[in-house]
């Protein structure tokens, strides 16, 4: 019996575990001590008070929040976070489209499609990120300067600093608007409640997705316009040594996120080609002999099942692309560890403190993804009735 | 019904034998598919034949389009004459290629990396073969080959020091990645173990470390070497860059490799455990004999695996400014003779890696279609 | 296995037991010197991985002076960010690596500059093309700078005091932020200089790059050490000391063997002909002899690494010694 593969040696077992934290206190206490002998000689200021002493640097990417170089450590600190945050969020959303698409492309009966699909994975899973991240900068530093963007519709602009568009500035009456495009995913929701539990009840299908699309576009579309159009859009141009106005993608954000996205993006696909392998053969046969359409096999049957495999392993792929988004300080991207852990170390020389913080808050971010992709996990597992 | 009305005969089948039939089941099947793959081949052919022409036949290697030897970027076709030349400049990577294999390694000491290199590549023989004779013996010395590898590289026992801020290029990659690996295997098994122990302190403690190092970016693991590790050291105390290192990727590899290990761990059914105690086996007998090595024969694809993911992490030292195989590269690069080539250091580097992970990947492939496991046990 | 878990623990863990630095760089051998990753002039690998360069040269002159021998060094390459780590951990016993002398860095992070090599200050660089000959014409544009300096900081305090806008793009080497700028992704380039007139001489065609007549700082570079190791921060400073006095005297590496014959009393007690003053740094008597021979006097090295003949092209301005209207000053040899 495994249970009682100490209970005969229950002294022994204490004799171990007092030994381990001795150990681990002995050491503890050994370093803590030399390491504030350090910090003393070296003259090296403690404690996390320089979080409220003006930064003195400034960091031009910040989409979120309005950072000036007179703003604090901990402003730096948030401008970071909120930067990680985005290029993970964004970047875990294209590498799960990319991975699922790309797939089930590697399961076609496609030859040439799938081969071709097999060589994108291979080649991307098998180079270091952070050389993609360094080859996508690359490429678009080449793109047209500044002065030589080319244009779409006098609209859009490619640039090598930048792809340059409108920018949205929001008037009086257009939070009713965003009331009703919320309201709209409510009623969305309802509809699509009402059609399952119809469907249950009496076998009746209900075009909830073409219904749904119609209540999420036209009843905000329709408010905007009985509210007299609230909102007009702000156009770049090009003034001096940039385009003033408008709204910007940096060519940093980009490279991190097509880097991330692809590389992810070949894992995820890997991972969705074993889930939709796992499905036994009998599913899809069973499913054919139904009269099942192809495209409906793969979305009621196959992916619904195959989900169950894929989630974990798609959790650890999203937890990988958000602790590989540290790379940003490649290409000069603002994220967290760059401009907190990397430029405001370097400024305060408190690298404890600072280093403390950053992995500390990697780990309540890897915490939480954790988390919420758990429920999820558990929301779709087979439910024993 | 009229009884003299003839059936039409029917047409033969279409062909699904043969080269045509292979081409009509596997590119041809339906009008949607037909559309797919001339779409394919048509992006295919964009691209193969310029990527070739561009990386090959019409590229610079040791002489330019005038036929001289090429000695700085000056004498590339495509900055001599950019007009009419954009293919690739190879002779950065010719140039400099002593730098990009051994760093600065003093040149008359650098057969010590050659012999290096060949007894990794003995070493490797028996974990890749297991039908090999004497391959209990061959074993040993892949466990000692670290030792002596370390000797060679570094020094003494009359070899003359060769201080590891001039080790670079492939062979600081291949340094951190072997020497990563080969430490964080038994400290891998240690933490596996202990976090399944049934002792409540060990268990809690492997795990949080396990945890812990999960949680965050290797980079900052790396910075807290560079940074926060030589002020954890006594006065007079210092470890070396390289060690240091190389101390947060075993570490970062280490925690990885006990949850692989972990899996398979779980995986051995609970009857072996009793048939080992049953039997008289102490916690460790039992372990070693027993469990460990079914629980590691199971999970060596998933070991490849991770292994892979901290082979190409290696390339992060850069970032912290140790020069490894991409870092001389960007080293070149910085250079004035031969700066602007970035698409051939890249292109050069990435190829490097590829053989190396793609060779790994391969054989962890067929380690798991062996073992018909068929399990993929948490590797990323 | 006891000698083999000496040689284990010598490698990885450097002890260097209190002895002070110039006894453990004695029995060690050689100097470990700390240097940039690579900024052509003052630290640069060439093709076969010698380095060369301005700060490249202040290292030799140390190990000349410790050992006869100018190649006696190794040389570390840190980043703006691991360079003070590096030092502070004892893996090198001197930087020379274009570093701003100011008081945070001697007095809080525990470090002693022991002399200026060379006198920089914060400049900006652009193409030539935009037609801006003031940097305060420069609002709007996008600044590249690198980050770990002091530049970063500098540029902030410029812009808001001259109170025009800018977009930063912090960049972590010099090599990337030149990249940047030569392929247009920001207009303007901004640190030391020397750093600028570096990355100038790398441009394909360095006319067609202007760098503004803005100086916004004082950047005196110049070689350090740990703090409280006094005798080897004098030794460091002499070696120095002893390139500058070596101009003033005028002997340079061509005519040091014939100057030992001089009769101009400080060349004597330079060369260590008279008096015993290597003896008291710890030194041989002809260490000066031994820097100047082997790595020059400090127009030698300027000259030949960054000085007007080098694709550099930089000036001696600033630099050039008291008598000629520079401010390079050095204590007297005696």
């Amino acid at each position: 019996m495994q249970k009682n593969l100490f209970s005969d040696e229950k002294s022994r077992g204490i004799l171990y575990q007092t030994l381990v934290v001795g150990f681990f206190a002995l050491a503890i206490y050994f370093i803590v001590n030399t390491t504030a002998y350090n910090l003393e000689k070296r003259n090296i200021a403690t404690g996390f008070g320089f979080l409220n002493n003006p930064a003195g640097f400034d960091i031009s990417f910040s989409p979120f929040l309005d950072y000036k170089s007179t703003d604090t450590h901990l402003k730096v600190y948030f401008v970071g976070v909120l930067n990680t945050l985005l290029v993970s969020f964004t970047g875990c959303i294209a590498a799960t489209i990319l991975g699922f698409i790309v797939g089930i492309i590697r399961l076609s009966s496609n030859w040439l499609l799938s081969r071709t699909a097999y060589v994108y994975v291979e080649f991307t899973r098998n180079v270091p990120l952070i050389l993609q991240i360094i080859l996508w900068y690359a490429i678009l530093i080449q793109l047209p300067r500044i002065k030589q963007a080319p244009q779409i519709w006098d609209t859009f602009y490619i640039s090598n600093r930048g792809l340059y568009g409108p920018r949205p500035i929001y008037e009086d009456g257009f939070f009713i608007v965003s009331i009703f495009i919320l309201l709209s995913f409510f009623i969305a929701f309802f509809v699509r409640r009402w059609a399952k539990k119809r469907q249950d009840n009496t076998g009746q299908q209900f075009p909830t997705f073409t219904t749904n699309l119609g209540i999420i576009i036209l009843l905000p579309l329709l408010i905007f316009f009985i509210m007299g159009s609230p909102m007009t859009l702000e156009y770049p141009v090009l003034k001096g040594f940039n385009f003033k106005g408008g709204m910007v993608i940096r060519p940093e954000f980009i490279a991190m996120f097509l880097a991330l996205t692809i590389y992810t993006g070949a894992f995820i696909s890997e991972t969705v080609r074993s889930g939709i392998l796992s499905v036994t053969k009998g599913q899809r046969e069973a499913s054919g002999a139904l009269g099942l359409k192809q495209n409906w096999i793969m979305r009621l049957i196959i992916i619904p099942q195959a989900l169950r495999v894929i989630v974990p392993p798609l959790t650890s792929q999203y937890l990988n692309l958000t602790k590989n988004s540290s790379l940003g300080i490649a290409v000069g991207y603002a994220d967290l560890v760059h401009g907190f852990g990397g430029i405001s170390l370097n400024q305060t020389g408190q690298a404890i403190e600072c280093m403390a913080i950053t992995m500390a808050t990697y780990l309540v971010i890897s915490l939480t993804i954790s988390f919420f992709m758990n429920i999820y996990n558990k929301s779709i597992q087979f439910k024993e009735k | 019904m009229n009884i003299d009305n003839k059936i039409e005969s029917r047409k033969p089948p279409v062909a699904t034998t043969g080269f045509i039939g292979w081409l009509r089941i596997n590119l041809f099947s339906n009008w949607f598919n037909t559309i797919v793959t001339l779409l394919v081949a048509y992006f295919l052919y964009q691209i193969i034949p310029w990527f070739l022409d561009w990386a090959i036949f019409s590229a610079d290697f040791i002489y330019n389009y005038k036929g001289e030897r090429i000695i700085d970027r000056s004498f590339c076709s495509r900055v001599a004459n950019p007009e009419e030349y954009h293919a690739a400049c190879w002779s950065i990577i010719i140039v400099r290629f002593y730098q990009f294999i051994y760093g600065f390694y003093p040149v008359e000491q650098v057969w010590r990396v050659n012999v290096t290199y060949f007894l990794l590549a003995i070493a490797l023989i028996p974990l890749l073969v297991e039908q090999l004779p004497y391959r209990k013996h061959l074993i040993k010395f892949t466990i000692i080959f670290p030792i002596i590898a370390f000797i060679l590289l570094y020094g003494g026992f009359g070899f003359e020091i060769v201080p590891t801020n001039k080790w670079g290029g492939l062979l600081v990659t291949l340094v951190l990645g072997v020497f990563g690996i080969a430490l964080a295997f038994p400290l891998g098994i240690i933490l596996a173990l202990g976090r399944r122990s049934k002792l409540p302190v060990i268990s809690m403690v492997c795990t949080l470390f396990i945890e812990f190092i999960r949680g965050v970016p290797l980079i900052t693991l790396l910075f807290f070497g560079m940074v926060m590790l030589p002020l954890f050291l006594p006065e007079g105390i210092n470890m070396d860059g390289l060690v240091r290192v190389l101390v947060a990727v075993t570490l970062f590899q280490a925690a990885y490799m006990a949850e692989v290990i972990r899996g398979g761990l779980q995986a051995i059914p609970q009857g072996q455990y009793e048939a080992a105690q049953s039997v008289g086996l102490s916690y460790w007998q039992m372990n070693r004999k027993i469990i460990l090595p079914q629980a590691i024969r199971i999970t060596i694809p998933s070991i490849v695996n991770t292994s892979i993911g901290l082979f190409k992490d290696t390339t992060l030292v850069i970032i912290i400014g140790l020069l490894d195989l991409l870092g001389i590269g960007r080293g070149a690069l910085a250079d004035a003779t031969w700066m602007g080539l970035s698409n051939e250091v890249y292109v050069f580097v990435a190829l490097v890696f590829f053989i190396f992970t793609f060779g790994m990947s391969r054989y962890s492939l067929y380690l798991e279609n062996k073992l018909k496991t068929g399990i993929n046990m948490g590797a990323d | 296995m006891k000698k083999l878990l000496s040689i284990l623990a010598v490698s990885v863990f450097a002890f260097s037991a209190n002895a002070g630095t110039l006894d453990d760089v004695k029995n060690r051998g050689f100097l470990k010197c700390g240097v940039t990753t690579g900024l052509i002039g003052f630290a640069a690998p060439d093709d076969s991985g010698n380095w060369a360069g301005f700060d490249v040269d202040v290292c030799r002159a140390v190990a000349a002076a410790i050992f006869g021998d100018s190649s006696k060094v190794e040389f570390t390459t840190t980043t703006g960010k691991s360079r003070f780590p590096t030092l502070a951990s004892g893996e090198i016993d001197m930087l020379a690596r274009n570093t701003t002398w100011t008081l945070s860095r001697d007095v809080n992070l525990g470090f002693e500059f022991v002399g200026v090599n060379y006198y920089d200050g914060q400049g900006f660089m652009i193409p030539s093309a935009l037609g801006v000959d003031d940097a305060t014409g420069l609002d709007g544009a996008t600044v590249c700078i690198q980050t770990g300096t002091t530049t970063e900081l500098n540029l902030a305090d410029f812009f808001r005091a001259n109170n025009i806008s800018y977009e930063a793009l912090p960049i972590e080497t010099n090599d990337e932020a030149r990249e940047n700028l030569f392929a247009g992704r920001c207009d303007v380039y901004t640190t030391d200089a020397s750093g600028l007139s570096a990355t100038r001489a790398q441009a394909d065609n360095p006319n067609k790059w202007v760098v503004l007549p803005n100086i916004i700082s004082k950047e005196p570079l110049g070689p350090l050490v740990r703090h409280g190791d006094h005798q080897w921060g004098d030794v460091v400073r002499w070696s120095l000391n002893t390139m500058i006095i070596a101009e003033e005297l005028g002997v340079s590496s061509a005519n040091v063997d014939d100057s030992k014959s001089s009769n101009i009393p400080e060349v004597l007690r330079l060369l260590g002909v008279e008096g015993g003053y290597g003896e008291m740094l710890e030194l041989s008597n002809d260490f000066a002899y031994n820097i100047i021979k082997q790595v020059g006097n400090y127009s030698e090295s300027f000259d030949r690494n960054i000085g007007p003949d080098t694709p550099l092209g930089i000036g001696r301005n600033l630099n050039a010694l008291w008598t000629d209207g520079g401010i390079l000053y050095a204590p007297p040899f005696r």
